[in-house]
């Protein structure tokens, strides 16, 4: 972000001493004002959510390179040793395998977050080509095509995801697709409502009138500009993604054995909680910890996002 | 009004009926079938059992079959659990999961709304922060951590309350505030949310500087708007509580409907399936009236349409 930029000037910092019309290119005046850059201060602002992006980054940097630097690995067993307490040698205990937990919550959270990512990505791709076309198309196809997705919201989802994990096995490939499908309804419904607004506006006819094709308009114009809400629910969706693969694995339909997930592990540490409690307290922690930064981190970015916080 | 819930009646049927098509030829595309088990079974007796169930059929008649029993009110034996019938099993564990779902429902919003409405009108002091945090605290629990702490504090170590089982009102303690506080959490956001957005409106400006004390303001201005989200939230909260209970079932061993629904999809009871999903599909339609209902009854700029 370059210094010049109106947002900088007409924000809280300083304005630079030397400053004329001249200084500020055309670039430079659109890249000020721009949704993002606005968004990007008023986020700044908001601790919580700053702090909640640190903490997220740092449990995904914990969980990605920590296996790498630990001396144990998830698989190697100590039978003799069995469950012990957290110590100086394993800082969280180890499992009634004799494996070390702190190695074990680390290879568990990539797996978490690996669902939580490609899941949303999933129902991303979903819900935003079909609300933006329902919302685009307008008229009968639109109301057809959402009333399906009315439909949908009334299905118990959980019994088609638990269906197709019987029907097609338990690979994690099919967790991603299938919570995919389940989580894409809100996305398409904030996109075909964004798209709405959009397609009256002189950019919409004037690409119209230039003789654009419908997929074109839809995927260069129309959905670059509702990005702002799409990555709002995306953050959102990431936890609740999460928290339907530990419910999986809770039916023991998710992650197999001898990967596992936080759900796994939180599963596995329900079970013996009163005698080996930390096999609980572990995963548990940092399963809600990082719940508790997206869903924040959410939050201060629709508030970041959103026109009329802008007031504040 | 009268005329509005009738429309809305007639269109659930028609929505019941999409959904129970959709549902059938999902489960009927799904490779598998419900007499498939480990156990080898003779290809005869297979097809016998499969003509009593009348799996020999095409998809397209079984369909019609099926459609004009559910119609009459019959939705079939269950294909995995002998003799007894899918009615049977809805109609033995539903009082049970609306017990302890509407009591839930009760906790969840005697507890969120009022968290809520002190946070918005506290806004950015602890008693905003105190209630928010725990609120996210609680959605990012899932029911299986949250529900064996609860066990564990209140059953086994201050010995106050039964930790499974379901045969008296002290039963239904432990479970229903498992599932009661995560949606608590849920309201409580709802709620603070709402209430800010009407503390932010132009007339409650115009109050304050006529000199209307903050108890009316909040009560009597802005309460009813306040409240629309948590309302509208209660359709989907209602069957989150039927369908989701399987946990709390599970860990308090609640003899509910959720362990049906992953108990059926589990085992392909295609009966089963259908059966509790045009329920849960009644239940959300029954509710978003409802919901509808209430907001036109808080916001008088809607209209029945």
């Amino acid at each position: 972000m370059s210094d010049h930029s109106p947002a900088a000037v007409l924000g809280n910092e300083p304005a630079p001493q030397a400053f004329s019309a001249a200084d500020i290119t055309v670039e430079e005046l659109e890249a000020g004002s721009s949704l993002w850059s606005d968004a990007w201060q008023r986020l700044r602002k908001n601790r919580l959510a700053i702090i909640s992006l640190v903490i997220f980054v740092a449990v995904c940097l914990f969980c990605v390179i920590g296996p790498f630097l630990s001396p144990y690995n998830a698989e190697s067993q100590d039978l003799l040793a069995g469950a012990t307490a957290p110590s100086a040698a394993h800082p969280f205990g180890t499992d009634p395998l004799g494996r070390d937990l702190m190695v074990r919550v680390m290879e568990g959270g990539r797996i978490s977050l690996l669902v939580g990512l490609i899941a949303t990505l999933v129902s991303l791709m979903i819900g935003v080509v079909y609300g933006a076309t329902a919302g685009y198309l307008g008229g009968k196809v639109d109301a057809a095509m959402m009333r399906f997705v009315d439909l949908l919201y009334a299905l118990p989802f959980t019994i088609f995801v638990i269906l197709l994990m019987v029907a097609f096995g338990r690979s994690l490939w099919l967790i991603f697709v299938a919570i995919g499908c389940v989580e894409w309804l809100s996305m398409a419904r904030i996109v075909r409502s964004g798209v709405i607004g959009l397609k009256k506006q002189e950019f919409i006819e004037a690409a119209v009138s230039l003789g654009y094709s419908h997929s074109r308009i839809i995927l260069r114009h129309l959905i670059p500009n509702v990005m702002g809400p799409v990555i709002v629910v995306a953050t959102l969706t990431v936890p609740a993604v999460m928290l339907l693969e530990a419910f999986l694995s809770f039916l023991g339909l998710g992650v197999q054995p001898p990967n596992a997930s936080w759900g796994v592990l939180i599963n596995e540490g329900q079970q013996n909680m009163e005698i080996l409690p930390w096999l609980l307290i572990f995963p548990a922690f940092f399963f809600a910890l990082t719940l508790f930064c997206l869903n924040f981190l959410g939050d201060g970015l629709r508030d970041a996002l959103d026109p009329k916080s802008a007031k504040d | 009004m009268a005329k509005f819930v009738i429309l809305r009646l007639i269109q659930g049927i028609f929505v019941l009926l999409a959904i129970y098509a959709v549902t059938f030829f999902l489960v009927a595309a799904t490779p598998g079938s419900p007499f498939s088990s480990e156990r080898a079974i003779r290809p005869e007796i297979l097809a016998q059992i499969e003509a009593f169930y009348g799996y020999d059929k095409p998809v397209g008649e079984r369909f019609l079959t099926s459609l004009n029993n559910v119609l009459r009110g019959e939705f079939g034996p269950s294909a995995v659990y002998a003799n007894r019938t899918v009615t049977e099993i809805i109609a033995g564990s539903f009082p049970v999961s609306l017990k302890l779902g509407s009591i839930s429902l009760l906790v969840a919003l005697l507890l969120g709304v009022p968290a809520g409405i002190l946070a918005a009108v506290k806004k950015n002091t602890w008693l905003d922060y105190l209630p928010m945090s725990t609120a996210m605290a609680g959605i990012c629990l899932p029911t299986f951590v949250m529900g064996p702490l609860l066990a564990l504090v209140f059953g086994l170590i201050l010995q106050l309350l039964p930790v499974a089982g379901w045969f008296g009102p002290e039963f239904v303690i432990l479970p229903a505030a498992t599932l009661g506080l995560y949606y608590a959490a849920y309201f409580a956001r709802l709620t603070r949310g709402g209430m800010l957005e009407m503390l932010n409106q132009d007339f409650v400006r115009t109050a304050r500087a006529k000199g209307v004390p903050e108890a009316t303001i909040v009560w009597k201005h802005c309460l009813k708007g306040g409240l629309i989200p948590a309302i509208t939230f209660l359709g989907p909260a209602l069957a989150g509580i039927i369908s989701g209970s399987f946990v709390v079932e599970t860990i308090f061993q609640v003899p509910g409907l959720g362990q049906w629904f992953v108990r059926g999809a589990l085992n392909r009871d295609d009966f089963l399936i259908l059966g509790l999903t045009i329920l849960f599909a009644a239940l959300i339609v029954i509710m978003n009236l409802i919901v509808d209902i209430l907001q036109v009854m808080l916001n008088p700029r809607l209209k029945y349409e």
